[in-house]
């Protein structure tokens, strides 16, 4: 598509990868903006749904976790987590950004599979644009997030804001990476789709989203438990914790050991690799895309 | 001459016959791998044509011939498996009318969207926008959603579109049977202004007068191979024989 005009033969079909996806800016904007448009749409609602659907997920979480289980800290439960509720949310709003960005990635190539078929475009675009529709849509939850801390007293310095920026780009990487992979396998086998939403439910409490994360290092001992630190998406919500929970706390709570020293690098790397693995797979079978779809 | 589009002796296979299921593939595999999982045909064999810029190509068969999926490898839709497959400057097509139209959005959207599809840059598809519109012959419904289009609207907005895509070369397939006869005839004489314009043409249809009155040159194939190439009365001639 990037053929210049009076330029020399080239080979149709061959893309430049993610590399692409900065030529087509404006396809991806309208790309972007169609699903955002047609989401919602004949809903009454609208974009409201962006905010009731995880507020609802947070007063069910938060009453049976908080409250039933015995999360959240009282005067009698003092072992439980200070304001368990901005903890639950600030996790809560990350998952959900990468289910939504993941799920709808994997299932965007099979989606636009007419268009696919018939009309060569950068096909990374696809997923690419999901997990950016998914950004649009966790912006409003974080405007919740944010108004929540102020009322729990939060007072954040510039190294915790930048934590929750390093926090959502490992995430978005690591969606964006298994969305190409996952889009790209679920051409051959609609198997992948199905594997996508178990892996959803078991990354929501792989993480401490709903827990702490010192519960896990008490049960595993250290060695399973720097595995289970070394998941991006773990680091990331610990991240978010950093950022929005933590500066509403006294600060007595221990945050998990070496998370700016050993594991917010090991998040990013193990991102950057998942998205130069998914790309890779990408290109591998999407020579076939259009006689399989 | 410059050469626009070049393609070198490229086959296709498809695969007939999926088998996707983890019984069948265990009960294969018991058997002793015998057999094949799956049938394949050739969908095109060997092919090789070369185009010229400027000429007027039209691609004649019968259904399941290979016309439109070697049109697909033109558009880089679909990679050869063997053969390659040149083109120069830009080529954008008709592959399907308004592939890529959104129904829930409306009439102005899809014309954002599909330009930008079609490789169009924000600023041309402003700049045309108007034309776009004024060919179309939609006028006050550009602003409703196209799912209330009837079906010759969507095609007049489609067909408008891609025509003010302005790529070297056009590929175009089996679109200009739909829209009433005046839309035909405009669209006709769009596509013959085109080609007085010096822009690459390769269109597929089973229209055999209209292609003789749009295209020079017909290339014929049968199963997938080439069977005959040369000016387009006696490709008509043969195919009507």
């Amino acid at each position: 598509m990037s053929v210049i005009s009076t330029g020399e033969l080239t080979t149709p079909g061959l893309g430049g990868g993610l590399r692409d996806i900065k030529q087509s800016g404006f396809l991806l904007k309208l790309l972007v903006r169609k699903e955002l448009k047609v989401r919602y749409r004949g809903s009454v609602l609208g974009l409201l749904w962006s905010y009731v659907k995880p507020g609802v997920q947070f007063v069910v979480f938060y009453v049976a976790l908080g409250i039933f289980l015995g999360l959240e800290r009282s005067a009698r439960n003092p072992e439980g987590l200070a304001n368990y509720a901005v903890y639950l949310f600030s996790g809560i709003v990350l998952i959900n950004f990468f289910s939504e960005a993941l799920g709808n990635a994997a299932r965007s190539i099979v989606m636009n599979g007419n268009l696919i078929k018939k009309i060569y475009l950068p096909r990374e675009l696809f997923p690419v644009a999901s997990v950016w529709v998914s950004a649009v849509h966790f912006f409003p939850q974080l405007v919740v997030l944010v108004v929540g801390c102020v009322f729990a007293g939060w007072h954040p310095n510039l190294i915790q804001l930048l934590a929750a920026l390093a926090g959502f780009i490992i995430v978005g990487m690591l969606a964006t990476g298994l969305g190409l992979l996952f889009g790209a396998a679920n051409v051959y086998f609609r198997d992948s789709e199905n594997l996508v939403d178990m892996l959803l439910m078991v990354a929501t409490w792989a993480s401490p989203v709903m827990y702490a994360w010192a519960m896990v290092e008490q049960k595993l001992g250290s060695t399973a438990f720097a595995i289970y630190q070394a998941n991006p998406i773990t680091i990331g919500v610990e991240l978010f914790h950093y950022a929005f929970w933590f500066p509403t706390t006294d600060g007595s709570a221990a945050m998990p050991p070496n998370l700016f020293g050993l594991w917010l690098p090991v998040g990013l790397v193990v991102a950057v690799v998942i998205v130069a693995l998914g790309q890779f797979t990408f290109r591998r079978l999407e020579g076939r895309f259009a006689q399989e779809l | 001459m410059v050469t626009a589009i070049e393609v070198s002796n490229i086959s296709k296979q498809f695969v007939l016959r999926h088998t996707r299921s983890l019984k069948e593939a265990v009960v294969w595999l018991a058997k002793g791998r015998k057999g094949d999982l799956s049938e394949k045909f050739h969908a095109l064999k060997n092919v090789s044509v070369e185009v010229q810029a400027g000429e007027t190509v039209a691609l004649l068969g019968l259904n399941g011939s290979g016309k439109s999926t070697l049109l697909k490898h033109i558009s880089g839709v679909m990679l050869p498996d063997s053969g390659t497959v040149k083109t120069r400057g830009r080529v954008a097509g008709l592959i399907e009318v308004g592939a890529g139209f959104h129904p829930d959005l409306s009439g102005r959207d899809n014309v954002f969207l599909n330009g930008a599809i079609l490789g169009m840059t924000e600023q041309q598809v402003k700049d045309r926008f108007d034309d776009i519109v004024e060919f179309s012959e939609i006028g006050q419904f550009i602003d409703t959603e196209v799912k209330f289009y009837s079906s010759g609207m969507y095609l007049r907005l489609a067909f408008s579109v891609a025509v003010h895509t302005d790529p070297e070369v056009f590929l175009i397939d089996e679109i200009l049977a739909v829209g009433d006869e005046p839309f035909q005839r405009k669209c006709i004489g769009k596509i013959q202004e085109l080609a007085r314009d010096g822009k690459t043409l390769v269109v597929v249809s089973h229209d055999l007068d209209l292609v003789s009155r749009i295209c020079e040159r017909g290339v014929v194939l049968e199963h997938g191979k080439l069977m005959f190439d040369g000016p387009i009365d006696e490709a008509v001639a043969l195919l009507r024989s």
